[in-house]
């Protein structure tokens, strides 16, 4: 993106407000689709709500934006309500996953669609007789240079007279985002803006993305099913499932510390390794029968979450380790993925991520037709209780968990 | 014969196909007979009707002549000027009503919604015979009888324009209506600027129907309507046959040919529309 231009429409100057989402509810027909939802976005944030399909994420973004009523709850956006307010009124721009782009105007009237509105008469909009309208030429030069500018922003001045059908994805992407621009919003909603667009683009327009909203310093809400777009670029990540959002915290936090199990699987590729152990009486976790160097509160079984990177294969003592064999290699370039199954259970399996160095040196010592110990520091371990809530855990002192295996 | 058996098999007409196809031309036969039989009897002497073999030509052509008779005899022109009032007063009205109405069922939540439809559908089973008493009571009791606005009135509200609109506006893409409501446009403008457009075919199609049923009806009109300087081309057309023409085969059909000569050549042009918009329509 280019620079933001000056007067008379600095783009780089957006508004900007505070969202407040509270005990949100929708209900459509028997099946209840948001369960209280309640977040607070600050002014300027990037916030993205993630989730899987069906969650009700894009359905709590139209609620946002009075596109649709919801059945409980309050909307605040710069500390006022606006649950009364219809959605062009609440000053929010919306770009959507389909695009949504006027189809048979060009791509000049499509941007400039929400400023003519605005500014001009609705005399001066009807068509043919609009032209003769008078008193609107001031606006008209207006609204002409406010769309040149945001054109220059997303690059496509050589556009503006082509129709919606005429322009690639990429190109509709850049247009959509023009219009939700134009207006200065103070705050951006984007309903899975990417997911149209091919693997390559999409990693470019990551970036575009990110850097717009450093820009215009606007709010952004962004609503997305992939990790990965709300991992690189949110200031905060809210995960939604099954109506309700499990945890809102910045994206490392949220990959380092989830805090439900369903977080930890849902964020992070590949997925979190997880193993049945069990409680004693002392709070000494053990898997499989194998005491570990961990320990915890409540009693009775748990499950252990290891990510694939924390794994060492082979690695010497540590606190947590478990038998496996090696079942397949997936070779990612620098990195390996080891797909194993341990000994103790044989139902699962599990994902290591090494590098391409450790393999070849595991490979020349012959260790990956053996049998192989999955090695991890208590430390980084997660634990989960029965019910899928994260578990306090610390490293026992003294206690010689694992000699090797 | 073979040999054009093997050709039609090589560019993939197989024996199902061809007899298809032999079907179809008898059926096209049979719809297009009358009209070359008008035409042909427009160019000809009017005894030449009455020769006990058929002539695929005329046996004695006499030009424009039963064109310059019919012309001479009957108000042509004031015929089609009155089935161009009728048809478009009632497309213009039909269009302003079934297009918001369609838009409502089609996108708008509220209660009775389904009912309302199921209205609608049950509308389309009512032939207007039906109301025609009742109409032409109230057209008598308000001294409208008699009078283009007459010739209209039954027509204006068009069930199967709602339904066929309803079903077009379905297909139109809630991301789009959402993005133009965010944009500060009213629910008419996002009708009329953002919907329609995207909807002319369907447009277009139901206008063709809309146009041949109402310069084609007789019925209506020659309930209504007395006065030969309204008529509009069938009842013009019926006028002309029992006063000055009755024998005037030849002008006759001159007549018939100028008068159906419109709608051939509106079908023409809306024809591309007309048939994308009759796919679009149906099951995608």
């Amino acid at each position: 993106m280019k620079p933001a231009d000056g007067p008379p429409h600095q783009l780089g100057l957006t508004m900007t407000a505070t969202v407040s989402i509270s005990a949100i509810e929708k209900r459509f027909g028997a099946t209840q689709t948001l369960k209280g939802v309640s977040v607070d976005v600050a002014a300027g944030e990037f916030l993205t709500l993630v989730g899987p399909s069906g969650c009700g994420k894009s359905t709590l973004l139209r609620i946002l934006a009075g596109l649709i009523p919801q059945d409980g709850g309050t909307i605040h956006i710069d500390g006022a309500p606006v649950d009364h307010l219809a959605p062009k009124d609440r000053d929010v721009s919306m770009v959507f996953q389909s695009y949504a782009l006027y189809p048979h105007m060009t791509v000049r009237e499509n941007i400039s669609t929400p400023l003519r509105v605005q500014k001009l008469h609705r005399s001066a909009r009807m068509p043919v007789i609009g032209r003769f309208v008078p008193g609107q030429a001031t606006a008209r030069a207006e609204i002409a240079s406010a769309v040149e500018a945001v054109a220059r922003q997303v690059e496509i001045e050589s556009l503006l007279s082509r129709r919606p059908a005429q322009l690639s994805g990429g190109q509709r992407q850049r247009v959509a985002l023009a219009r939700a621009m134009v207006r200065q919003p103070r705050v951006f909603l984007m309903d899975e803006p990417l997911s149209n667009l091919d693997a390559r683009l999409r990693v470019h327009m990551r970036g575009e993305l990110s850097e717009l909203h450093r820009q215009l310093g606007a709010t952004f809400v962004y609503v997305t099913h992939d990790q990965v777009e709300a991992m690189t670029m949110s200031t905060r990540v809210a995960l939604m499932m099954e109506g309700e959002i499990i945890q809102v915290a910045p994206p490392q936090e949220i990959y380092a510390n989830p805090a439900d199990i369903r977080v930890a699987r849902f964020i992070g590729s590949p997925e979190i390794n997880l193993f049945a152990a069990e409680a004693d009486d002392q709070g000494q976790v053990s898997v499989a029968g194998r005491p570990t160097g961990l320990r915890t509160k409540p009693k009775g079984p748990l499950t252990i979450g290891l990510r694939p990177e924390v794994i060492a294969v082979n690695g010497g003592p540590s606190d947590i380790a478990i038998p496996a064999r090696l079942n397949r290699m997936e070779r990612l370039g620098h990195d390996v993925l080891l797909h194993v199954r341990p000994e103790v259970d044989a139902d699962t399996s599990a994902i290591v991520r090494v590098s391409a160095a450790e393999v070849e040196a595991l490979r020349m010592r012959g260790h990956l037709e053996e049998r192989l110990t999955l090695g991890a520091p208590a430390a980084s371990a997660l634990l989960f209780a029965a019910d899928g809530k994260r578990l306090p855990s610390r490293a026992a002192q003294g206690v010689q968990a694992a000699e090797r295996v | 014969m073979s040999r054009v058996r093997s050709f039609l098999t090589r560019i993939g007409f197989g024996p199902g196909q061809i007899a298809m196809h032999l079907f179809l031309l008898v059926c096209a036969f049979a719809m297009v007979f009358p009209f070359y039989w008008m035409v042909l009897t427009a160019f000809r002497p009017s005894q030449e009707v009455f020769l006990p073999t058929f002539h695929w030509l005329p046996q004695e052509f006499v030009g424009f002549d039963n064109f310059r008779d019919a012309f001479a005899k009957a108000p042509l022109w004031r015929f089609m000027a009155n089935g161009l009032i009728v048809c478009a007063g009632i497309l213009v009205v039909q269009l302003l009503t079934a297009i918001p109405c369609a838009y409502a069922l089609a996108k708008f939540e509220f209660r009775g919604r389904q009912a309302l439809f199921a209205l609608v559908l049950f509308g389309l089973c009512v032939p207007v015979q039906v109301p025609a008493l009742p109409l032409y009571l109230g057209l008598a009791f308000t001294g409208t009888l008699d009078s283009y606005f007459s010739m209209m009135l039954p027509f204006f509200l068009s069930v199967f324009a709602i339904f066929l609109f309803r079903q077009v506006f379905r297909s139109f893409p809630d991301d789009i209506i959402h993005a133009a409501r965010l944009d500060g446009m009213g629910e008419f403008e996002i009708l009329w600027r953002i919907v329609v457009p995207s909807a002319k075919p369907a447009i277009a199609a139901f206008a063709v129907f809309s146009i041949t049923a109402h310069w084609n009806d007789l019925y209506w009109p020659l309930v209504v309507v007395t006065s030969p300087e309204l008529a509009p081309p069938p009842l013009g057309m019926m006028y002309f046959r029992d006063t000055d023409l009755g024998s005037s085969f030849g002008s006759l059909m001159a007549a018939a040919t100028v008068l159906t000569a419109p709608l051939m050549i509106l079908f023409l042009f809306a024809q591309r529309h007309f048939i994308r918009g009759i796919t679009m329509t149906g099951v995608k």
